[in-house]
């Protein structure tokens, strides 16, 4: 057992025979912000997969090493993959809203799991909106498609959907890469507000976003974990010399 | 003009041309049925019996009969063909299995309607001893058109995003949850495409129902899965080549021809109707 919210132990990961993780040793704590940067291809989403093990969807994923969620192998035999999947939310980097009304949207995630009860569906939908700052733009359209809102909102929403299952961990793959400044300045402060209560593990290829919105910074490179320590140390004075020209510019 | 732009607007006045002659073969078809056809086209020709060895009274029998067929074989085509192509586009992975089912399927469909027809007597008629039938004749069909049904829902399931499949399993939902509350809603406008299309066949082919159900001249509506009854197209045929009297009967003919692009029409526009609202219920961006 360990009190990490998130813990990797020597995990390698491969599709087919690529080598896509090597070696991965990581740790994230309760009500904190990690960033994963890192160039295109570099391993940093394959390792955010392996939280809610979406690579398992993936044919041809195979690894060894375990992974750890609130102490818990999640991995091991007994694991049920789908109350896994309720308690680690994942943002997408495209917003993949069902084409179902805005309500129905953030029900979702209440309904599969088996509650009926209608008076808590709707407090929940409501709350998750909230909190994901989205209830003043579209409290009047709940009844209508989510298709009908802008991508931020759309982004938002997926949010607010991940949100409403009360996860123990939210994942977000690069998650305001497809949104327009304003958009993705409203993502950020979301996150911000977030961190309050959740942990918070995101993927971003912008460098001032991750500067921005985390506690810990993660640099990945061809599949290994160079370094990860306080954000603020990643910037500054990063330890490895690949960290320091990828912060500063130099490749990727 | 410069040898550019005039080597496009040759191109693209041969393509309008082709198109145009396309549309007006279609229409002048439509137009001769319907012109031929109008004039016996009244309540009388479409509720009553035949008599006077068809060349006169209706063709209410044979379009009973039709809409029967199409309900029968749809009953049975339309939710083998749907679920055997939700468990291969959804469940099965690519495979030396899932190659040789897709080649089998695209093989059926393309074996000519006759022998479907000889098959459903072998099997239907005599091996299960189910007779002349609508049963029989409504397997038959249906096995024709099981093809069409399951490549067209596949190719339905494949349009649907796999993002939202990934967006579903997010939250938790099992396979099965994300199967049928978000794959198949957003799928099903194009599921009905094939729907449509497989009721057009079924409603027209006459070889299959050739030795299976169609009786030349049966002056009662079915009381039973195992009656025989008549069926448009078959009648049609009969009319044209071997009625009491080929002549007398050519209007009769040509209504029941008419009576029967109707049907289809009518199919066709009610299906595309469900799909509209069906579709913008599931629009996508």
């Amino acid at each position: 057992m360990s009190d990490h919210k998130v813990e990797v132990k020597n995990l390698d990961l491969y599709y087919d025979d690529f080598h896509a993780l090597k070696n991965i040793n990581f740790t994230a704590e309760a009500k904190t912000v990690s960033a994963f940067i890192g160039p295109s291809g570099c391993g940093k989403s394959s390792l955010l997969r392996m939280f809610n093990r979406m690579n398992d969807l993936i044919d041809g994923t195979r690894f060894t090493g375990e992974v750890f969620v609130d102490g818990q192998d999640i991995y091991a035999k007994n694991i049920d993959v789908d109350e896994l999947r309720k308690s680690v939310g994942m943002v997408f980097q495209k917003p993949n809203p069902f084409p179902k009304t805005i309500f129905e949207n953030v029900a979702y995630g209440l309904r599969v799991n088996g509650i009926k009860d209608k008076h808590f569906i709707e407090k929940k939908v409501t709350e998750a909106i909230k909190q994901a700052a989205l209830w003043d733009e579209v409290k009047d359209k709940l009844k209508k498609s989510a298709m009908e809102l802008s991508g931020g909102q759309q982004q938002r929403l997926c949010i607010a959907r991940a949100l409403a299952v009360e996860p123990a961990l939210i994942l977000m793959d690069e998650p305001a890469s497809a949104l327009d400044p304003i958009s993705t300045g409203k993502i950020e402060d979301l996150i911000f507000e977030l961190k309050n209560q959740y942990s918070i593990i995101i993927v971003t290829h912008n460098l001032q976003q991750a500067g921005r919105i985390s506690d810990f910074t993660a640099f990945f490179y061809m599949g290994e974990l160079v370094e990860w320590d306080k954000t603020k140390t990643i910037f500054t004075n990063p330890t490895d010399i690949r960290t320091q020209n990828y912060i500063t510019g130099r490749f990727g | 003009m410069t040898r550019k732009q005039l080597s496009q607007s040759i191109a693209f006045n041969s393509f309008r041309l082709v198109s145009l002659v396309v549309v007006s073969i279609l229409f002048v078809i439509l137009g001769f049925i319907i012109i031929k056809g109008i004039g016996v086209i009244n309540w009388e020709f479409l509720t009553s019996m035949p008599k006077d060895g068809m060349t006169g009274g209706g063709i209410y029998p044979a379009i009973i009969g039709t809409l029967c067929l199409i309900a029968g074989s749809m009953i049975f085509a339309f939710p083998i063909g749907v679920l055997s192509a939700i468990y291969m586009n959804e469940y099965l992975k690519e495979s030396f299995l899932k190659k040789l089912i897709r080649t089998m399927t695209n093989n059926l469909a393309g074996i000519p309607s006759i022998v479907f027809g000889l098959f459903g007597m072998a099997l239907f008629v005599n091996t299960l001893k189910f007779g002349d039938s609508i049963i029989a004749g409504s397997l038959t069909l249906g096995l024709m058109v099981l093809p069409v049904i399951i490549r067209t829902t596949e190719e339905a399931l494949k349009s649907v995003d796999d993002s939202l499949r990934i967006g579903s399993y997010a939250l938790g939902a099992s396979r099965l949850q994300t199967i049928r509350k978000v794959v198949l809603p957003v799928a099903f406008p194009n599921i009905l495409t094939g729907l449509i299309l497989s009721i057009g066949r079924v409603s027209g082919e006459t070889a299959p129902i050739l030795f299976t159900v169609a009786v030349y001249f049966l002056p009662k509506l079915p009381s039973g899965i195992f009656d025989q009854v008549m069926a448009l197209p078959y009648h049609l045929y009969v009319l044209t080549t071997s009625g009491t009297n080929v002549v007398e009967s050519r209007p009769m003919a040509y209504g029941t021809a008419f009576v029967l692009i109707m049907l289809v029409l009518i199919l066709n526009l009610l299906a595309n109707l469900i799909r509209r609202i069906a579709g913008k219920k599931t629009k996508m961006n």
